[in-house]
Order: structure tokens, then C-alpha cells, then sequence
């Protein structure tokens, strides 16, 4: 029995091994959902840099308020700029079919990103993209290859150039993978800051995915 | 006041069996004196029933079984809704919930032969009431309209078309379309809320009537009804209620306790219970990478796959669930427990086990060669267990099992 079950797990664990294949390795996000400064700031940077072109809409501006602990009147004022009501779900104006010819896809909805995703999948993307002028915005995804979306952090991160290695294949080929990212032309944050930068966002979004426990933490609170 | 109320009793009963339908199966029904923890999982698939169909009735409120809108209407339960996302996660949570305690309940029958005789149309009523729940949750799975959801039942509707001559029409006909959409969740929704909840409820009461009219078996495999006392009370015997009852009622808080800390702290659990491609709505125009059914149904999933022809994939995979129906007339056994049972049969039930929990396993995983030869043995383990249990299972019986429950 004992025997069986050690012969079991080795086979399933080689399995395991031979199934994976990327050659980027997920980074942690380190997700702190108390941390109200920084989810702040991620609210900043997501009206700033994707909610042009990335809605939210499952999600009233009044809700991620109160969630971050930001009063209406501030959120109007600063987080809220084409004349919505603040309860209002955080929509777009760019149409589907627009955003599809533009960018060859429509742009999905970020509500639920965090739950589709996973938190440390989304902070390893952000981090990703690397100069490629075989793409139309001149930058690929090392984690999500032939991405359709363009470098809009590009002013804070500035441009990544991707550092290959040779990699023998089963087969005696030599293929050329990614093996790390370096900043080829500095942005106006350094790699610390931009770090810092993009936990912000993860953690607001991972705000949006952790509802219940914000609501029970709410109750308890008052309780 | 005792009085009254026992003069509203006699009013009552006049008209409406009341005290003998308590005394009957609760008060004076008799249960084998020896459960024990494994005789919890009966009493709790009624409580996580009962979840269901409350916990249900309230999502329905806000629900809305329209392809444009059903992502978003879940998605309005779950923000804006009060207590929406405890009772979504409360339904959600307890479709696992059923299966785990319902599995639990198929395995004490198997290991005790609370399934032979006298007792073959409880087993036959129960695997009717377990496929009826496989048709309620693969159905309940579509509703929120997700990637996983669209694409779990495009792969088991098409396997419908691989019937020969009448398949394809077959599959149209449960679709209402040539591919799953609005009409689809229509239909499945009016089946998931009312029409198989209502199979399901009335199933489950043939199958408590039908237990209540030939008495529980028990761990011993003893039967207690051979040995009455002048009263005609079984002597190992002891009221249901207030005895199991009150037994019961642990068993229902330890459940509570775990279905609570799922609820509120890991409601997805990992992408087993609520599975991560399915927080992005349907698009009939994007396969997933992966599509894999919820974890209940992977072993029948990896049965499916482990055939290398679809035809008889379909075949092999509805040839596992329907062998289970068969049971009470494979097993040769005399002895009921398998704590009297020979070597050969307990041997077999490790063996059983452990390809059910690996077809599982390997059900979830993507295809993999290794996977897919692994699923193979494990199918021919599966259904060995069965075809050939009339051969292995009155090997080496004990030959002294005891008249009376011993105390020990």
C-alpha cells in the first residue's frame, strides 16, 4: 500500500514536471488587502493608465470608495473625470468593435481579472513587455506572447530589451528563450518604484476578487 | 396548555395521520444500536438538499437566465445584493458539498452491503437520485454563464453526437441550437430550478420510504429485525429520534464548521469548487486551453478520455455510472460488512478506491500521455471491480459473523 502510493506520487510529480513549459517563472505580488495607502494609489494609476481603454464595470466608482476608504467627494473629484454618477459601474466609451480593429482585440473587463488571472500571473505581465519591432506597438509580452495590448506604463517603466540563452531541445536543436528582461531605456520611476507601482494595482484589483472577506470584515467591525 | 395541545394532536390526527407518521419513522423507528460516524452522510445530503433549494430560491430573485445577462446578473448578487455573495457561495459551496457527502454515503453502502438484499431498491433509488444530482449540478453549471460553464457543456452536449444515426439530432434537440446559446440556458435553467429539484425531492422520499420499510443495515451487516423482543421491538434496536436525532446533530455541526470556513475563506478552493476561467463570461468565439468539469465528475471525465474512439468513450463512461446500478446483483458475497468479508474483496476495494480517486486526478489534468495510460489501467480497475465481483466476492468469507450486535 505504502509502496504503491510512493510509486504513484513519483510518477504524478514527473508528469507534473514534464507538463510545465514556460520559461518565465510567476513572480509574487505579495497581495496586502490592508495596506489602504496602496490601494489608493492603484485606483490612481488605474483611472490614469486602463480605464480608457480597460472598463470595470461590474464595479461602482461608490463601492471601490468605500472599499479604499475614500470619501465621495474625493472620488468625484479625483478619480472620476468624463461625468459619470458615482454610482455608476466604471465603464468605457470605446466600442468593442472599435477596440477590436485597433487592437485586434476587444480589451476585457478588469471586474474579475484578479479571479480569472490570479494575482501573481497579473503583477508578472505588468513587468513583462520587452521592445519586439516584428509587433505593431513595437513591444511584446514575455508572458503572454503576441499580446495585443501596448506598453501604456511605458512612460513609468520605460522599455525592457529581452535577454536570450540557448536551450537544447530533446531533439539536439539549440532554440533561442527569453531569459530576462532588462531596462533599455529608463522611465520616470526606477525598477524599485515601478514595483511598488504595479503591487498598487494588483492590490486593488485582488480588492474586486476578495469581496466577502472585506464584508465580513465590515461586520465584524461593527459587531 | 398540555391539554390544548393535545387535544389539537387528537383533532389533527383525526384527520391527518400525524402521530402515527412521527411514530412510524421517527419516534418508533428503529435503527441498529452500532452507527457509526459513517452514518452521518444520509442526514446530511437532506441538510445540504435543503441548502440547496433555499439558498436557490433566493438566487433565482435576482437572477437572470438570459445570455446578455446572466454573467452580470451573478455578478450583481454577488456586490450589490445583501448577504448576495454569502448565498451565492452558500450554493455554489454546497454543489460540492452534495457530492462530497453523497460519495461518502455511496461508500459506507459499498464497504457495509447496505446495498443486498433486502436492501436493493434503497441502492437503486439512491444511483437514480445520484444521476439525477450529476444532471442538476452539470446543469446548475451553466447558469452563470462563465468560459467554463459555455465550454463544460458544448464538450458534454456534443458527446451526445457521437451516437450513431441519431446523435447529432439528439444533441440539437437538448441544445435548442446548433451550438450552446441563449436558448440553451434557457431550458437548462427550467430544468436546474424546477424540474429535476422536484425528481430530486420525490426520489429522495421513495428512498427513505423504501429504507424505513426494510430497516438500516449496519456495520456489523447485521440484520436486527431477526430478533425482537415480545413487543416486537428489535432488541438491538433503538429509536431514531431521540437517539439519531440527537446523534445527528454533531454530525451536522462538525459539517457546518467546514462548510463555513469554505464559505468565507476559500469559496473557489482553489479552482475546484469555482473554477478560475469561469470569472470570464462566455465567448462562443474563444476555446479555453483547458476545459475540465467540476471535480465531481473527472473520473467519469477520465473514462471518457482514456478510450481512444469518442463513440465508445461515451459508451465506457456511461457504462461506469450505470454498472453502479447493478451492485446489489454482482456482489455474491453472504456476508454483508466488509468487516466480515474475504481478503480477495477487501483487496478489491483498496484497488477500487485508489482508481477512483486517480481517474480523479487525472480527469482534471490535461492530456498527457502518461495521464492517459494511467486512466486506462484505472478504467480497466474500475469496471473489473464490478464485472468481475460475482467471481471474487465469496472468497474467503468469514464463516462466524454474529447473530447480535456485541458489545465490545
Amino acid at each position: 500500500m505504502k509502496k504503491l502510493s510512493i510509486v504513484l506520487l513519483v510518477l504524478i510529480s514527473s508528469q507534473l514536471l514534464a507538463a510545465g513549459g514556460t520559461n518565465i517563472e510567476l513572480q509574487s505580488a505579495n497581495v496586502n488587502l490592508e495596506n489602504k495607502a496602496s490601494l489608493q494609489r492603484g485606483a490612481k494609476y488605474f483611472v490614469n493608465y486602463c480605464l480608457s481603454c480597460h472598463s470595470a464595470k461590474q464595479l461602482r466608482y461608490s463601492r471601490m470608495g468605500k472599499d479604499l476608504g475614500i470619501s465621495p467627494e474625493l472620488v468625484e473629484l479625483n478619480l472620476m473625470f468624463t461625468g459619470e454618477k458615482i454610482f455608476d459601474g466604471m465603464t468605457i466609451s470605446m466600442r468593442p468593435k472599435d477596440a477590436e480593429k485597433w487592437f485586434g482585440v476587444n480589451p476585457p473587463d478588469l471586474s474579475l481579472i484578479a479571479r480569472s488571472r490570479g494575482a501573481d500571473w497579473l503583477y508578472t505581465y505588468l513587468k513583462s513587455f520587452y521592445i519586439d519591432e516584428s509587433r505593431p506597438f513595437g513591444v511584446d509580452n514575455a508572458l503572454f506572447p503576441k499580446v495585443g495590448m501596448p506598453h501604456v506604463l511605458s512612460d513609468l517603466q520605460g522599455l525592457q530589451k529581452a535577454v536570450y540563452k540557448d536551450v537544447e531541445l530533446e531533439d539536439g536543436t539549440v532554440k533561442k528563450v527569453i531569459d530576462r528582461l532588462e531596462i533599455a531605456e529608463p522611465g520616470r520611476m526606477n525598477e524599485k518604484e515601478f514595483d511598488k507601482a504595479m503591487n498598487d494595482l494588483v492590490n486593488l484589483w485582488s480588492t474586486w476578487e476578495n469581496l466577502q472577506n472585506l464584508s465580513v470584515k465590515d461586520w465584524v467591525g461593527k459587531s | 396548555m398540555s391539554r390544548m395541545l393535545k387535544s389539537a394532536l387528537g383533532w389533527m390526527d383525526d384527520r391527518f395521520p400525524l402521530s402515527k407518521v412521527w411514530n412510524e419513522h421517527l419516534a418508533e423507528y428503529y435503527a441498529p444500536k452500532n452507527f457509526n460516524w459513517m452514518y452521518y452522510f444520509g442526514s446530511l445530503a437532506i441538510l445540504v438538499l435543503v441548502n440547496q433549494i433555499i439558498t436557490g430560491i433566493f438566487l433565482t430573485i435576482n437572477y437572470k437566465p438570459d445570455a446578455k445577462l446572466a454573467f452580470d446578473s451573478v455578478e450583481y448578487i454577488m456586490r450589490d445584493v445583501e448577504w448576495g455573495w454569502l448565498i451565492r457561495y452558500m450554493h455554489s459551496t454546497g454543489a460540492s458539498a452534495f457530492f462530497v457527502v453523497v460519495y461518502l454515503h455511496m461508500f459506507r453502502g459499498l464497504v457495509y452491503g447496505s446495498f443486498k438484499k433486502p436492501r436493493e431498491l434503497v441502492w437503486t433509488f439512491g444511483m437514480i437520485i445520484y444521476v439525477a444530482l450529476m444532471a442538476e449540478a452539470f446543469m446548475g453549471y451553466l447558469l452563470p454563464w462563465g468560459q467554463m460553464s459555455y465550454w463544460g457543456a458544448q464538450v458534454i452536449v456534443s458527446l451526445f453526437g457521437a451516437i450513431p444515426y441519431v446523435g447529432e439530432d439528439l444533441a440539437l434537440w437538448l441544445r435548442g441550437d446548433y451550438v450552446i446559446s441563449d436558448a440553451t440556458l434557457n431550458r437548462f435553467f427550467a430544468f436546474h430550478v424546477i424540474a429535476i429539484p422536484l425528481v430530486l425531492v420525490i426520489l429522495v422520499f421513495m428512498h427513505i420510504v423504501a429504507l424505513h420499510a426494510v430497516g438500516s443495515n449496519n456495520p456489523e451487516g447485521i440484520e436486527i429485525k431477526k430478533h425482537k423482543d415480545d413487543k416486537g421491538v428489535p432488541l438491538d434496536g433503538i429509536p431514531f429520534h431521540p437517539y439519531y436525532s440527537v446523534k445527528d446533530l454533531v454530525g451536522v455541526a462538525v459539517f457546518m464548521f467546514i462548510f463555513a470556513l469554505i464559505i468565507f475563506y476559500m469559496p473557489e478552493m482553489g479552482g475546484y469548487f469555482l473554477e478560475h476561467a469561469n470569472f470570464v463570461p462566455a465567448d462562443p468565439l474563444k476555446t479555453p486551453e483547458h476545459i475540465a468539469p467540476v471535480w465531481y465528475f473527472t473520473p467519469f471525465y477520465a473514462i471518457l478520455r482514456a478510450v481512444p474512439d469518442k463513440f465508445l468513450g461515451v459508451v465506457a463512461m456511461a457504462g461506469a455510472i450505470f454498472v453502479l446500478f447493478l451492485l446489489p446483483w454482482l456482489d455474491r458475497g453472504v456476508n454483508k460488512s466488509i468487516r466480515y468479508r474475504g481478503p480477495v474483496f477487501k483487496a478489491a476495494i483498496y484497488a477500487f478506491c485508489i482508481s477512483f480517486i486517480g481517474l480523479g486526478y487525472f480527469g482534471m489534468q490535461p492530456v498527457t500521455e502518461v495521464g492517459t495510460w494511467f486512466s486506462r489501467i484505472f478504467s480497466l480497475i474500475y469496471f473489473a471491480f464490478f464485472l468481475l465481483m460475482p467471481f471474487y466476492s465469496n472468497i474467503g468469507q468469514d464463516k462466524y459473523v454474529p447473530e447480535r450486535v456485541e458489545e465490545k
